[in-house]
């Protein structure tokens, strides 16, 4: 009777983490990394000028025009952050034309007026507002609005250079070439654009001010999301195919233990995608990788274990007793030999970023839930059939061989 | 009882012929390091039809772009697609060569494109190394702490053995070396010495319970005593790279051929490298005395 109950509280206990585990997957989502879901990861370096140096402020300035741009073109959850003293590195999602979008975040975008000789009369630092627009015979062009002192200059500016031309510079492409026919103060029109689309583009640069000093794109990925469908497809497969194979030669070399092995496997398989919900982990394509090898770690601690389990069956103590010392003994060859595995996991998180962190945290998170999992549900399960004749008879455990 | 440890002669020899052709080769042929430790681009686009190397490169001398750049077939099966090395391209010249392609091919569509500086290419590889030789350091410790310090010495150049074997079998395949690859060694490194512990293990406890019988054959009872576990052990874990192998995508090839080479190097080097050297050292230790 006393049994019976106990074997409730263990089966409750099972199924109450499983369901925990299924809650938090269901509930939050595992987010994919941009080699799954297509996206762009960019490391820009800041180039110090002849004027500037690179200081924080300069760094900080170029991180808030480039938040400034990479809102106006619409993406949605960038992520910007500084790194180091002078890189910033910028991660973009999916979008259809990513590596345009790289070019117009990077562009130092310094916008001036200069004469035909070249010389530049006026900076765009004056200039308040610029949109794109249509002009009166229907052509894209970016429309700017410069600010009060701006617009009194340009005004003194243009009455000087009445019947000569004007060129609109943005860093050093000549965007439009005019001749002034008139006094014009705070407003004017930029023409010559394809689409309005690539009107946009400069508009938004205009309009949100240049980068205090140029940057170069040191580093660039961009994934299609084609790509990333593809590996994702293939490695679920990949993965299923080998939990199956692993399960099969589980359950032909231990018989019934090895069907609770890939029993266990499978809670183990949820507890993971669970957890990896729940701590909202960045799945990458070795990310999964390193999900599928830990698939092999947690075998091994079901394996070490039942190994054990044999030993002690050889030596002619009864079932209980055997399951008892072969887990105590096993308890210890498995911690040690995850910690080592944990320590590389952790060092490889620390000193590595991107893809290969994401490998190195979903395989420190793999050790951790598979040693609980061996600990906590293979320990229950086979509690749960100690009394039957399954694990009593001498092939289970793989006991009668040799 | 077979006798392991015994013969272990020979198993040093077999491990000394693989790494000194391994060696020979890392020498002659260097390893073919990636656009992540070199700097340089790479950009693969798909089409709907065939499209030639001879046609992207056409294309690519036509808007003199990466001209002398390496064109070959996109290793993702099932798909018409390129693959382009070229030098580093600045993204403007990366938007060309798409653009480009686009005007040619209209199903033109980028699967990938990836730029990596000089600069950034030298970070990574002092970055890879550093992280390798802290974590050699780490798991020595921790050996030290929890065995002996011998058995941590044993260990790491047991796991030399290892990631050498997978170094010199690349140098041989001529198979190029990227950031995954570094991964895939960190985990052999994990997954090796792993492997080797279970094993001092039960030498561990056999010196406490049998502690009048000759290390040698202490530890030879405890290595044969493991064997169906390092089998049954390694022979999943083969399963499952086997099966990303096969299956998975192209991308992580290269990081599963790696595990696999590493994964059998790392299950005979705990079997037949790691125990050997330890009775080896022991009993050098015990004739001086």
């Amino acid at each position: 009777m006393r049994y019976k109950r106990k074997r409730m509280l263990k089966l409750i206990f099972i199924i109450a983490i499983v369901a925990l585990a299924i809650f938090s997957y269901s509930y939050y989502d595992i987010n994919l990394g941009l080699d799954l879901e297509g996206g762009s990861h960019i490391v820009l370096q800041a180039q110090p000028t002849e004027e500037r140096e690179i200081t924080n402020d300069v760094m900080g300035g170029i991180v808030s025009v480039i938040e400034r741009r990479v809102n106006q073109l619409g993406l949605t959850e960038p992520v910007i952050q500084r790194e180091g003293s002078d890189r910033i590195i910028v991660e973009l999602p999916a979008i259809d034309n990513p590596n345009e979008a790289i070019e117009t975040i990077g562009r130092t975008a310094v916008l001036t007026f200069r004469n035909s000789s070249g010389q530049v009369l006026l900076t765009g630092e004056y200039v308040q507002d610029a949109s794109a627009d249509y002009d009166q015979y229907g052509r894209p062009v970016v429309s700017f609005k410069m600010n009060d002192e701006g617009a009194d200059r340009f005004e003194e500016i243009t009455s000087q250079y009445i019947g000569q031309k004007i060129g609109i510079y943005l860093d050093d492409e000549l965007l439009t070439n005019p001749t002034v026919q008139d006094t014009i103060s705070g407003r004017g029109q930029i023409t010559g654009y394809d689409s309005v689309e690539a009107a946009e583009k400069d508009a938004i640069l205009i309009r949100e001010g240049s980068l205090p000093v140029p940057v170069e794109v040191i580093q660039s990925r961009t994934i299609g999301p084609v790509l990333g469908e593809i590996s994702i497809q293939k490695s679920i497969t990949a993965g299923l195919i080998g939990l199956i194979l692993v399960s099969i030669y589980m359950m032909f070399y231990y018989r019934f233990p090895g069907v609770l092995a890939a029993a266990v496997l499978v809670i183990y398989g949820i507890l993971l995608m669970g957890t990896l919900a729940g701590l909202q982990a960045t799945l990458t394509l070795p990310g999964i990788a390193g999900l599928i090898l830990s698939i092999g770690m947690a075998v091994d601690a079901n394996i070490i274990i039942f190994e054990r389990i044999k030993d002690e069956r050889k030596s002619g103590k009864t079932l209980r007793a055997s399951i008892d010392a072969g887990f105590k003994r096993a308890y210890k060859t498995i911690i040690d030999a995850n910690v080592t595995t944990l320590i590389t996991a952790l060092i490889l998180a620390y000193y590595t970023s991107g893809t290969v962190r994401g490998f190195a945290v979903t395989l420190g998170i793999g050790v951790l839930v598979s040693m609980f999992t061996a600990f906590f549900i293979t320990r229950n399960v086979i509690d749960l059939f100690t009394h039957s004749n399954l694990l009593q008879s001498d092939a289970a455990f793989g006991a009668k061989r040799r | 009882m077979m006798d392991i440890l015994g013969k272990r002669k020979i198993w040093y020899a077999l491990s000394i012929t693989i790494l000194v052709i391994g060696l020979i080769f890392l020498a002659i042929n260097g390893l073919n390091f990636g656009i992540d430790f070199q700097g340089g681009s790479l950009l693969e686009f798909k089409f709907d039809q065939e499209v030639s190397n001879q046609e992207v490169r056409n294309v690519l001398s036509d808007i003199n772009i990466a001209e002398d750049s390496r064109v070959q077939q996109t290793e993702t099966e099932g798909i018409n697609g390129t693959l382009i090395r070229a030098k580093e391209l600045s993204t403007q010249e990366i938007v060309e060569v798409e653009e480009a392609l686009r005007e040619v091919f209209p199903s033109t569509e980028m699967l990938r494109t990836q730029m990596v500086g000089p600069t950034i290419g030298q970070e990574l590889r002092t970055k890879a190394l550093l992280a390798l030789l802290i974590a050699s350091v780490a798991i020595v410790l921790y050996i030290s702490v929890r065995f002996e310090f011998r058995f941590a010495i044993v260990s790491i150049i047991t796991l030399m053995h290892d990631v050498l074997i997978v170094l010199g079998i690349f140098a041989i395949l001529g198979r190029e070396i990227n950031t995954p690859f570094v991964a895939a060694l960190l985990t052999i490194i994990g997954y090796s010495i792993n492997d080797t512990i279970v094993i001092f293990d039960r030498i561990r406890e056999n010196m406490k319970m049998m502690h009048r019988t000759a290390f040698e054959k202490l530890a030879n009872q405890a290595v044969v005593d493991t064997l169906p576990r390092s089998i049954n052990t390694s022979l999943t874990t083969l399963i499952t790279i086997l099966a990303i192998y096969l299956f998975g995508g192209a991308s992580i090839k290269v990081f599963m051929l790696a595990l696999f080479i590493g994964m059998f190097a790392g299950t005979y080097s705990s079997i037949f490298v790691a125990s050997p050297l330890l009775v080896t050292w022991t009993n050098r230790v015990k004739n001086k005395k």
